[in-house]
Parts: structure tokens; sequence; C-alpha cells
């Protein structure tokens, strides 16, 4: 539970800040430095229990089907980078609070930092891959936020997207190659993938994987040729370019490489990939370091040298290279860190960061300019500091590497060049800025910072001197601890300023004297830079997002040009090349199960169901036509289901048919009565075609279905009716037993649909012509005779067929459906015979609570079992006998019948009569006074 | 008789796509009754053409099969529902935009080469 507790304790700092702030500055700063203290303490008590060979762990399911757990682990790797992250995060804290001017939301800029924090130590100690991944992303959304936390200022807002972007991609790419690499592994467990690196490699997918996986580190960690955010999001606070820019996020990459190494870093494709990388960025950025003028971007781009370095070191892989790469770590982002700082003061006090207007700075801040010349030495690797060892290291693992073969003089003499220039643009950063005198005056007059401003840098300054005067004594124990994660047995540290003279000593030295030569010789580089027109990274990022917003925006005006034809068409063509691929390979049609014999009623049947078919189409245009003819393929569609055994079907189709009809009809009162004819030949030799393929796909596929032998899982249904739901008709058995819960999400979109049609009809502007497309009055004669009295007649009867069907719905056809619709229709009959006004006067409730009704009885029945112990919607049944009637059975499904019965009856009804009360009581007549309020358009303004 | 409710069922698609390609809303209506009608009849056949086998047990042995039965039925009446609804939106859309075009413009612009 301790090591929960870190990423925890983190995470309630990021409360604590914006509540602390009107507490005054200080008192904020403390409260914001508690709990990542406390958060260090824990980190640094699991020691001993390191050092005795234990591994901290814990871990708790939390997704178990994604295989996903929120699991932490503490080895030597991660304490090396918790403590990183806490200790330097401390710093910045302190630092922070100096540097941020007393109007800044102080609270709001701690908040953005600890949520920082907690993502990276996240990501170190996390023990599970996609949990890592989380983190991941979780660095990349805050970093956005810290990068752009002056989000006034232009710069700031785009640098801040640039990095969100690049990293952000990188981080999807990392998100597949971890879930490859948990396939391959079988386990998303960080302990079993780290054991599993033989197997790993050895799968096909490895490459893929592994350029993925690598996609993700080298974006994050700024590799070239992913290095350009890195400058651009030189845009934030200092305080933020010396926590994420240097010791925490973009050693990211790095962190993942490290800990990874052991599962993916045993091939020659990573040694290849990632020590040229390395080599690449390492020369590319100490060169831009070495012309930039701004001070943050020098050491940005000394910033994506070194990671270039050590991503190289883990590319060589051997296991001192991998001891030098932790060892690079410390020591960057020790001296990384105070130039940060120290760039942030200078910032700070002169009001400027370009070379050109500082000068002579020496003067004025003397323990600044110190500070600065010591964290610079360490940065160009001169001796008896601490970044002259692990330099040291670096070229003695270039020398003896075997990767590059016959060709292996390049890697040292590559090595040894990055030196040079880091010699060079390290010397030219402190002359320029504390010895040359300044060409311009800067805009404030320099002086030194507050002392406790200063003190974070001194430290670090500190450790930089500590650990390059007693190497063996400081650095061994935590690297040995490190090593440990990463290599199965450590090699014997021998770490000490003086190892005899030998190569890498003499790489060190040229690369001191030609880095002196190489910045005397300056001002002819300079002119030799300045041919070349300056590319800026920025420029190429944003026109490249143009592009492709500009592509999006074509594409989507092209396919999304808010028509619903060509929606339609375009997702016909679809289904039509899908099923036709799947059709084509099918080796032949006829699957060769014996056909049925035609008869002279299933002839007529189909011929007029293709009759009424065609009609329909051909009609179209005269609406109510076309509806009849529409209405003749629905009864034939109820017949044939009566014909091929299913009964329930039939007689649901045949009531739905009534139903749908007479809707079909009310509706098409409000609308008009002909369909002009607008589409033209082309239009409709494109449509005729399209329909017509599909067509003749769907009768080949059902063909070529009915001709197979079929295999159904009927047969537990059929078996299990009796026994198991107590009832002989095994499609209402199914309907509100076995799939009850399917029938119960159908109901409730039925009971949706009809309060979707009633708020629909609620406030319509009606278009009521008064007469017919043919100019014809409606019939004055409203209420036949006839249909008025043998509606009335019809209504009792009508109930009580359907209350018949309902109760012999479990054993014989019937059910709760049709049921419910013979109601309903014999309602409607009633509202058509008599008028809504007269219906509603006598039957006077409104229908949405018995669609609701409905839905409660259901679900309250299903619920039901829970009383009873059992999962939702089991049924229970039982026969009972009562005198005169004999016996019969009731079962709890009987009541989910009943549910399902009121919601049809309520739903069907809800959107009939509110539709006919819409119709009915205002219907406009020729000699009707009224008629003219009811018409908001006037009727001509029917198309004919 | 399969070739012939095969061929039912997809001249029957054919109209009610062919109605649904349609550019004013109650023909597209009637498409899509139509398409549900032949929708239905093409799940149903999925169990098998059975004659004089209604699935009522009573110890005859060679039942249709019950389960496109019973997703059928139900699809019946959630057909029902949805074109309910269309037609209401449909009557809605030329309540408020004046004409019954299916592109719900509010111009009754009927120049559709540019759709």
């Amino acid at each position: 539970m301790t090591l929960a507790w870190i990423p925890l304790l983190t995470l309630l700092g990021v409360l604590i800040p914006v509540p602390m702030e009107r507490f005054g500055r200080r008192l904020c700063t403390l409260a914001t430095a508690t709990p990542v203290v406390i958060a260090l303490i824990l980190v640094l008590s699991q020691l001993p229990m390191l050092l005795s060979g234990g591994l901290p762990h814990f871990s708790l399911t939390w997704i178990p089907s994604l295989g996903l757990d929120l699991a932490f682990r503490l080895d030597g790797l991660s304490l090396l980078f918790a403590v990183l992250i806490l200790g330097i995060g401390l710093l910045i804290i302190l630092y922070a609070s100096y540097y941020l001017s007393a109007e800044e939301a102080s609270g709001r800029f701690y908040a953005y930092l600890m949520l920082f924090m907690t993502s990276m130590i996240g990501i170190v100690m996390a023990d599970n891959l996609i949990l890592l991944w989380i983190f991941w992303e979780l660095t990349s959304l805050s970093s956005f936020l810290l990068i752009g936390f002056w989000s006034h200022w232009t710069d700031a807002r785009k640098g801040a997207r640039m990095a969100m972007t690049v990293t952000g991609a990188g981080g999807l790419a990392l998100l597949a190659g971890l879930l490859l690499l948990g396939d391959m592994a079988g386990s998303f467990d960080m302990g079993t993938v780290l054991a599993s690196g033989e197997a790993i490699v050895a799968d096909d997918r490895y490459p893929i994987m592994l350029v993925l996986v690598l996609l993700g580190a080298f974006t994050k960690s700024a590799q070239f040729p992913f290095h350009f955010w890195l400058p651009h999001a030189m845009a934030a606070p200092t305080p933020v370019s010396a926590y994420l820019h240097s010791a925490t996020m973009v050693k990211a990459g790095i962190f993942l490489m490290a800990r990874l190494h052991p599962a993916i870093g045993d091939s020659l494709l990573w040694s290849w990939l990632v020590t040229l990388t390395g080599m690449a960025t390492f020369l590319y950025g100490a060169w831009f370091a070495l012309v930039k003028t701004d001070l943050k971007a020098i050491l940005a781009f000394s910033t994506v040298s070194h990671l270039g370095l050590i991503t190289a070191l883990l590319g060589i892989g051997s296991p001192m290279a991998i001891v030098a790469a932790l060892f690079h770590i410390l020591n960057h982002a020790a001296f990384k860190g105070a130039m940060f700082m120290n760039a942030g003061i200078i910032d700070h006090e002169t009001g400027t960061r370009e070379l050109d207007q500082l000068g002579a700075l020496r003067h004025a801040m003397p323990m600044t300019a110190l500070v600065t010349m010591i964290a610079a030495a360490a940065m160009a690797g001169v001796p008896f500091l601490n970044g002259f060892l692990s330099k040291e290291m670096f070229f003695a693992e270039t020398l003896y590497t075997p990767l590059l073969g016959g060709l292996g003089w390049l890697l040292p003499m590559l090595a040894t060049l990055g030196g040079i220039l880091s010699v060079a643009y390290s010397l030219r950063l402190v002359h320029a800025v504390f010895f040359k005198p300044a060409r311009r005056q800067p805009p404030k007059t320099p002086h030194e910072p507050p002392r406790l401003m200063r003190a974070p840098a001194m430290l670090l300054v500190m450790i930089c001197i500590a650990v390059g005067l007693f190497p063996a004594l400081l650095a061994t124990g935590i690297l040995e601890l490190a090593s440990t994660a990463v290599l199965e047995s450590v090699p014997e540290l021998h770490l000490a300023i003086w190892h005899g003279v030998n190569l890498p000593l003499l790489m060190s030295l040229i690369a001191i004297i030609a880095g002196v030569a190489t910045y005397g010789l300056h001002i002819h580089l300079k002119r030799f830079v300045r041919q070349f027109a300056p590319i800026d990274a920025r420029l190429v990022f944003e026109g490249a997002i143009q592009t492709i917003a500009s592509i999006a925006h074509t594409l989507t005006r092209r396919l999304d040009n808010g028509s619903l034809q060509r929606y339609m068409s375009w997702l016909l063509g679809g289904a039509l090349l899908l099923a036709t691929l799947g059709l084509v390979q099918l080796p032949r049609l006829d699957g060769g199960q014996a056909t049925h014999p035609v008869d002279g009623i299933l002839l007529l049947g189909a011929a007029l169901m293709i009759f009424g078919a065609i009609g329909t189409v051909v009609s179209h245009r005269h609406r109510l036509i076309s509806l009849l003819m529409l209405s003749v393929v629905g009864l034939v569609v109820s017949l044939t289901f009566a014909r091929f055994s299913a009964p329930d079907l039939a007689l649901t189709q045949l009531s739905v048919e009534v139903v749908t009809m007479i809707l079909l009809m009310l509706a098409l009162f409000f609308l008009p009565q002909k369909t002009p004819r607008e589409s033209s030949a082309k239009r409709n030799i494109r449509d005729l075609t399209l329909a017509g393929s599909l067509g003749m796909v769907i009768a080949s596929l059902n063909y070529a279905v009915l001709t197979r032998d079929i295999d159904s899982i009927s047969n537990f249904f059929v078996e299990n009716s009796v026994p198991g739901g107590g009832g002989h008709n095994v499609v209402n058995v199914i309907l509100v037993d076995f799939r009850g819960f399917d029938t119960l999400g159908e109901i409730t979109v039925l009971a949706l649909a009809g309060l979707a049609i009633y708020k629909l009809l609620n406030r319509l502007r009606l278009f009521m012509p008064h007469s017919d497309g043919e100019g014809r009055v409606w019939s004055p004669d409203r209420y036949p005779m006839i249909l008025t009295s043998v509606s009335q007649t019809l209504l009792p009867l009508a109930l009580l067929v359907s209350a018949f069907i309902f109760l012999r719905g479990h054993n014989q056809p019937g059910g709760g459906f049709i049921a419910g619709l013979i109601t309903a229709v014999a309602l409607i009959l009633i509202y058509m015979a008599r008028g809504v006004e007269w219906t509603q006067s006598h039957l006077d409730f409104p229908y949405q609570p018995v669609a609701i009704g409905g839905v409660a009885v259901a679900t309250l029945t299903g619920l039901g079992s829970f009383v009873f112990g059992y999962p939702f919607l089991t049924s229970a049944f039982g026969h009972f006998h009562l005198p005169w009637l004999g016996d019969f059975e009731l079962a709890t499904a009987m009541l989910f019948d009943l549910g399902v019965y009121l919601a049809v009856v309520g739903a069907t009804l809800m959107i009939l009569a509110n539709l006919g009360k819409v119709t009915t009581p205002h219907r406009p007549r020729k000699d009707d006074s009224r008629a003219g309020t009811q018409q908001p358009q006037p009727s001509s303004k029917e198309p004919r | 008789m399969e070739s012939l409710y095969a061929i039912t069922t997809g001249v029957m698609s054919a109209c009610g796509l062919f109605l649904i390609l349609r550019g004013r809303t109650f023909p597209v209506v009637v498409g899509l009754t139509l398409l549900s009608y032949a929708v239905n009849l093409f799940l149903f056949s999925m169990g098998g053409l059975t004659t004089d086998g209604a699935v009522i047990l009573d110890g005859f042995a060679d039942y249709a099969d019950p389960l496109p039965q019973a997703l059928v039925l139900t699809a019946i009446v959630i057909g029902f529902a949805m074109t309910a609804f269309v037609v209401i939106l449909a009557m809605r859309a030329r309540g408020d935009l004046g004409n019954d075009h299916v592109d719900g413009r509010q111009t009754d612009d009927s120049r559709e080469e540019h759709r």
C-alpha cells in the first residue's frame, strides 16, 4: 500500500495549490511541497527492502477483461527516476515561487505541475503496460497545459499544440506497440513481459512492435527527426523547461527504452535503429546548439543532443553502456536543470534571452555566473565534474561496440565530433553571456536574484562537483541498484576520475582542445551558416497541419453535403460491394438441398407480392395509389407467414398492417398528395441500377441460404419450452421467457417512439388542405352511420378476442403483442367512426401512462426474480385447478406478457390517437371561417 | 419454391430501396415499409421454409424453427414504431421547413444535380 501512496500523494497535491493560493505565495509553495517531500521519504523508505534483494510491489485489479491492473513496482530503475522526479520537482517548486510574477496564477501553475509529476511517477512506477501508457498520455496532456501556461501568448499556444501533436501521435503508436507487446508476451504485467524477452524477439511481429514502441519513445524524447517540438516548447515558463525538458518528460522516452530493454532490446534491429537515431540526434542537436542565439533555444538543442547521447548508449546495449546511460541521465538532469534555472534567472533579471543583448554579466551577477560556468563545464565534459565521467564512458562504449563491424571507427569519430561541438557551444554560451561586452543594452539593469531563487541551481551544481570528485562513493550504489532492473548481471563498476592514459581520455582531450578552437573560429562559422535560409520548424509544422485540415475539410464536404440521397447511395453502394464480395467467395449458389415444388397458391401469392411491390414503385408519384399497392404486399406477406408455419407472425403482421395503413393515410393528409417529377433520367438510372443490383444480391443470398442445410440452435428452445418455460407455443415462450430481456428492450423502444411522436406533434405547424390533390373538397359526411354502429358493436367482441388471444398465447398462437395490437385496432376503429372528440369524452384517459406502465410491469416482473434470489427475468409457473373452468396454468411470464400488452396498446394509441387529434377537431372546410386561422401556409403552396 | 421465395424478396427489396433513394419524404417512408417487409421475409426464411409445422408442441416432430419467428415478430412491431416515427418526423419537417424534401432545406430548390 505504501507504493500506491506515492502517486496518490502527488495526485492529492494537485488539489492543494489552488485553494492555498489566497494565503500567499510562501504558504502555497510550502503546502504544495509537503506531499512531494512525504512521497520522497516514502520512496527512500523502500531502499532497505530493495537493497536486500526484494521488489516492493502493489497490485489492485482494475479492469481484468482488458488486462489492466492498478499495479506499481519500485525497482532500482523506478527508484532512480522517482528520486529524480520528486527531488528536482521540489527544487522547481521552490524556484518557481520566485520566478512567477506576483500577479500570475501560481496556484494553477502548481496544480499543473503536480499533475505532471503524478503522471511521471506513474510512468516510472507502473507495473502494467496499459497503466504505463495511461500515465504516458497524462504527461502529454499535463505538459500541454504547462507549456501553454502563458496562454495569452501565441508562441506558447503554438508550441504547446506542437508538443501535444507530436507526443500525442507518438503515444498512439506506443499504444499499438504496447498492445502488440502484451499480446506477444501473453500478459500486460510488467514482470511477465520483462521475463519473456526471448519469445518476444523471436516473434514474427517483433519488427512492427519495435518500430511502434520506438516511435513513442523517440517522439517523447525528442529524437531526430521528431526533435522539432522541443525548441518550440521553450515558450513555456522556465521552471517548466527546467523540469520537463531537462529531468523528466523528455527522459520518459529514455526511461521506456531502458525499462523495456530486457524484453525488446536484444536484437540487431534494436541496436541499429536506436544507436543510429541517437547518434544522429546527438550531432544534430549539438550543431544547432552552436548556431542558435536564444539562450533557451541553445539549451533546448543541447538537451536534444544529450538525449541523443543517452539513446545511442541504450542502443549499443552492452551492460556498461546501460550503466553509462543511467549515469548520464542523472548527470544531465543535474547540470541541465541548473543551466535552465540560471537561464531563467538571467531572463528574469535582464528581461531578455537573446545573446546579442546579453554580455559581461559577471560583474552584475557574479554568483550566477560562477554557478552557470560550473554547470556549463559539466555539460561540456570537463574533468572533475560529473558530465566528464559519463561522457568518457560513452566514448569508451563507442570504441568497443561491434555494431558497425568494419566501419567501427565511425562511431567514436562521430562521438568525438559531437564532443567537440558540445564544448564549443558550452564555451560560447558562457563567454557570450558573462564575458563578452554586450552589443545592445538589455531591457532591465541586471542584478543578483534573491538568494533562495539561486539555491536550487547551486544545490544541483554542488551535486555535479561532488559526483565529479567522488564518483565511486556517491554514484556507484544507485547505479548498481538501477541497473539490476535492466540487466541480468551488473558489471563491476570502477567509477574513477583517472583510469590512466587511454583512448577515451584522448578523445576527451581532443574534444576540449578542438572545441575551444571551434569557438575561436565561431565568426567564420556564423558566416557559413548565414548562407542557408533558416527553416522554421513551426512554419513547416503549421503548414502541414493546415494542409491536413483542408484535405479533411474537402473530403468532408464531398461526403457530407447534407443530402440524405447522397448518404443513402453511399451506404447502399457500400453494402452492395460487401455483399458481392461475400457472394463471390461462395463456390456455388445452389447448396444442393432438395427444393420443394411450387403450387398454384404459392405462385399466385408471389405474383401478387411482386405486382404490389412494382406497383408501389411505379405509382409512387400518386401517393394514395402507391399506399394501396403497399397494403397488397403487406397482406400477402401476412399470408406467407401463415403458409410457412408461423401463425403468430401472420397475426402480428395482419394487425400491424392495419395500424400502419391508418397511420400512413393520416399522415398523407398533411403531406402533399403527389410527388413532383424532379429526378433526372441519369439519377433514375443510377438508383434503378443500385436498387436492382442489391435486389439481385439479396435474392441470391436468400436462395443460397434456403438451399443449404440449416444448423439451428432452436432445438434447445423446443426441448426446454415445456419443462423450462411452461408453455407449448415456443415462439411466445422465447419472447416472454428465454429472450425476455430482448423483448423488454423492444417494448421500451416502442414506448419511447410513442413518446417521441407525442413530443413531435406538440406545437406542430400544420398544412391542412381543405381539399385533396385534385381539388375535391373533403366529404362533408364526417362519420358514416354504418361504420359508427358496426364499430360500437364490434368493440366488446374485439376486446373479448384480444383477451382470448392474450390468455392462450403461452400455449397457442397469440400473446401480448398480438392481443395488444387487436385491442389498439378496435379502439382506433371507434376513433375513426366517432371522431376524436366523442371518443375522448367517453374514453377519457391518456395513453402515455399505459405505455410506460406496461414497460414498468414487465421490468418489475423481471426484478421480482431478485426477491426469490434468481437472476433477472427468471420465470416461474404452476398449474391450478378452478371449478368449472378446469385446469389452467399461471406463469410469471404471463405477467410479463401483460406488460408487453399494455406497452403495445399504449404506444400504438399514443401514436395514432395523437395524430388523429391533430386532424380531426379543426378539419378545414371551404365554408369554415376558422379554416384560415389554422393554415399558417396557404394551401396554394401545395406542390401539385 | 425456394427460388420463387428468393426472387420475391429480391424484387421487394429492390423496389423498397429504389423508393428510399427518392427525394421526397413520403416515398421514402413507403420504401422503408416495403424494405422492412422484404427484410422480415428474408430473416424469417433463415430457419428454412416449413409447411404445416407451427411450433405449438403437441408431440408432432417436424417443427419449423421458432427462433427466426420470435425475432421477426418483434421486428414487425419495432418496424411499425420506426415507420410511425419517421412519418411523423416527415410531417414535422414539412411543418417547420415548408417543404417535404428529405434534405430538409429551407428553400424548395429542386436542382438535384449537385447532390
